[in-house]
């Protein structure tokens, strides 16, 4: 199983770096009906937030694709990291709370 | 399908915070159970195999675009409360690092795709598969539970616009349900091509009949 995981992380790293610059940049459904009938200015520069990587585009580099991949690739090591690392805390903590160790 | 910041009124973001959080920390309590060393590699690599699939937007018609969620997938797999957790940590990485989905809306977003959208197609599929290990009816179900969880997380996601009173209920629903009924077919399709695929090289996964 340990080579099935290591290798559908590969999978999902490597649609990250080279599916993402085909992606569609056409509007998604909501983004669509937004602008349709007529609210998509409602979320124009209201974000609250300064994010890292704005968009999926890795900050400093000319290359738009090579820069998509790059955010995708990087984001996707991040969230597997983020998901492991919040399931390995917590099994320590919850078996030292239920005295199981 | 992420709501951006200015779509949802100070009312809507109070009601949708107040419904996903409970029900993220019982999906947090309820992992407890199923958290072991073997849950967690799955865990992330569903998680990590979300968030990339999730950036590969596909065609659909009349210049509108739409992207798996996964969200029926990883509760197909994995059980629905474990699809919770890992659709909740996509929706928060998006959010900080990716401007995808406002903050604002993040209760929101997790409301729709990280509660509705497993939990709709965890039940789906338990209905239409039962305990059925035939291939046939394993998929056919499966793409029945992934288009059903984005039509539906996209219901919610136009009430929770409605509710801001931004837009007639008349107006947009019909307009949100065109687009992800055809949206829908294409999580279907590649749910369906991915649970295909494990039933040939890990059929325990598929099969395994996850307790909710």
């Amino acid at each position: 199983m340990k080579k099935g995981i290591f290798f559908a992380l590969l999978f999902s790293l490597a649609i990250a770096a080279f599916l993402s610059p085909f992606a569609s940049t056409s509007p998604d459904g909501l983004e669509r009906v937004a602008e349709d009938k007529g609210f998509i200015h409602l979320s124009e520069g209201k974000e609250v937030v300064k994010s890292p990587m704005p968009d999926y585009v890795m900050p400093g580099l000319e290359n738009e694709a090579v820069a998509g991949s790059l955010a995708g690739v990087a984001g996707t090591l991040i969230t597997f990291a983020v998901m492991y690392g919040f399931g390995k805390l917590y099994i320590i903590k919850s078996r030292r709370v239920g005295g199981r160790q | 399908m992420h709501i951006p910041d200015g779509f949802l009124d100070t009312k809507m973001i109070a009601a949708s915070v107040a419904a996903s959080v409970p029900l993220v920390g019982v999906a947090v309590a309820k992992t407890k159970k199923v958290f072991d060393d073997r849950q967690i590699p799955k865990m992330s690599v569903m998680a990590a195999f979300i968030f990339a699939a999730q950036m590969v937007n596909f065609p659909i018609a009349g210049g509108t675009s739409g992207h798996l969620l996964g969200a029926a997938l990883a509760a197909i797999l994995l059980g629905p409360w474990s699809a919770v957790l890992i659709m909740t940590t996509v929706l928060i990485i998006q959010c900080l690092v990716f401007l995808d989905g406002g903050l604002t809306a993040l209760g929101g977003n997790i409301l729709l795709m990280g509660i509705v959208a497993p939990w709709v197609g965890w039940w789906v599929y338990r209905l239409a598969a039962g305990n059925s290990t035939n291939r046939t009816r394993v998929l056919g179900s499966t793409f029945l539970a992934s288009w059903l969880s984005t039509i539906a997380a996209s219901v919610v996601g136009t009430l929770l616009i409605v509710f801001s009173g931004h837009v007639a209920l008349n107006i947009a629903l019909p307009a949100m349900l065109g687009w992800h009924v055809l949206i829908g077919i294409g999580e279907g399709l590649i749910t369906s091509v991915v649970v295909a695929y494990l039933t040939q090289v890990k059929s325990e996964l598929v099969f395994q009949n996850q307790k909710a």
